[in-house]
């Protein structure tokens, strides 16, 4: 990629940022030059925030229908989904979908509920109810 | 040292499409060996001597790293990316390997260069903690890594062929089929297969190629572009002229990555309506991994 070809397309993921990228100067020589983004890769990225929030905002729905446990919601907001919770709390995913029932949720011990909110970075408190909607 | 003289000499150029390793439900694609593997091919290569250390106890791990600051080192660190408070919210995903160098401490906050952006950053000791702490796929343990030994001199008429040769042998030949040249293939086959999957999930996978390759790790049509870095830097250094060629073919490569990640953007964007073409994106990705090939088989001619 030549220096004049480095994308600067003020990604907004970026948050004004620069990131070091490397690139060629007319004469061929290498060098590294500040990018500001490019729309690629922010379009990728915004998609997996996206089909994210469709997650948790689905999940919410279902706690608010008193389908499933705030648990669920929790998860999809935090970036995690039933695998990468699996493996952060050494639960089994068999057992961390009984718990999106609520009738299940209800009766956890606050152990189960430790290992749940330290890996997603909230209290017990927290887990056990859903934030207010942003309006 | 430069950047990518150290990439170079550790050998760690590659490719890898890990079915089987699932980062938020999709397969993990490496376009760089794993950071302990750099290390480790920095010590073979050059004779540098550093010591890796991870910990089964927080605090022994933190302890440790606030020593060996006060010692006045620097310090590489694993962590995960989701902990890291100054990295802008869009880039916060559950991913383990993001690799920083913390350079000091001040009253309980880490000073920090991270690869990510131009200037240094801060994090606090529980945020931090956090960072290199994280559970899950590729857990970081709390390692931390830094030189005990670094040679004078380097001998790179004796180190550069060993190192590129690693690397040309490593892509071409890897016996197994999800390594290499031969892992483009397979994630290239795996594209086409797309077209009878689920839509959503089929563009989801698109993305995540993206995302693999232009931002996790710092970007991997980029680590092209380091490789050709240093394959200007030695040839002009050991005025090898095959390896100044290399080095062009590989900026191109580099290119081709990128026109790659542009197509699946591209077809990303379109309507919903809108069919995407798997079939021309696969092919891009076989013209890649033939275009890399004919680079490694002259690599292998340039000593």
């Amino acid at each position: 990629m030549k220096a004049q070809e480095v994308p600067q397309d003020d990604s907004s993921i970026y948050r004004g940022e620069k990131r070091a990228v490397y690139a060629t100067s007319k004469d061929g020589e290498y060098g590294v030059v500040a990018s500001s983004g490019w729309d690629a890769e922010e379009e990728a990225t915004q998609q997996a925030v996206a089909e994210l929030e469709r997650l948790s905002d689905e999940a919410y729905e279902a706690c608010e229908a008193g389908e499933a446990s705030p648990l669920e919601f929790h998860m999809y907001s935090k970036r995690l989904d039933l695998l990468s919770l699996s493996q952060a709390t050494g639960l089994f995913q068999w057992r961390i979908k009984r718990h999106f029932k609520p009738a299940v949720f209800a009766k956890l011990s606050d152990k189960i509920l430790e290992r749940y909110a330290d890996v997603m970075g909230i209290t017990t408190q927290a887990l056990k109810q859903l934030p207010k909607k942003e309006s | 040292m430069s950047e990518p003289m150290a990439f170079g000499l550790s050998s760690a150029l590659n490719f890898a499409y890990l079915p089987f390793v699932k980062l938020a439900g999709m397969p993990l694609i490496a376009y760089r060996s794993i950071p302990k593997a750099i290390i480790k091919g920095l010590q073979k290569n050059l004779g540098l001597k550093m010591k890796i250390e991870t910990f089964s106890n927080q605090q022994k791990g933190q302890d440790r790293l606030d020593a060996l600051l006060e010692e006045g080192r620097i310090v590489g660190a694993q962590t995960s990316v989701f902990w890291l408070p100054y990295l802008p919210d869009e880039m916060r995903f559950h991913f383990n390997g993001h690799n920083l160098l913390v350079y000091g401490k001040q009253d309980d906050v880490y000073k920090i260069s991270d690869p990510v952006f131009e200037h240094v950053v801060e994090a606090n000791e529980q945020e931090f903690l956090k960072a290199r702490f994280a559970k899950g796929v590729m857990a970081p343990k709390g390692a931390i890594y830094y030189p005990t030994f670094v040679p004078q001199a380097i001998d790179y008429e004796r180190v550069v062929p060993k190192a590129i040769k690693t690397v040309a042998k490593r892509m071409l030949k890897t016996p197994v089929p999800i390594a290499g040249l031969k892992g483009m293939r397979a994630l290239a086959k795996t594209i086409r297969k797309l077209e009878s999957k689920d839509r959503r999930y089929a563009r989801l996978f698109l993305g995540h190629i993206v995302r693999m390759q232009e931002e996790i790790g710092t970007g991997g049509a980029g680590f092209r572009y380091i490789y050709a870095s240093f394959l200007q830097e030695t040839g002009n250094i050991l005025s090898n002229e095959t390896l100044l060629e290399a080095s062009v073919m590989m900026t191109e490569v580099g290119d081709s990555w990128r026109e790659f990640a542009l197509l699946i953007a591209k077809s990303i964007r379109s309507k919903k309506s809108e069919t995407v073409d798997f079939d021309a994106i696969a092919k891009k990705l076989e013209s890649i991994a033939d275009e890399e090939a004919v680079i490694y088989k002259k690599l292998l001619t340039a000593f």
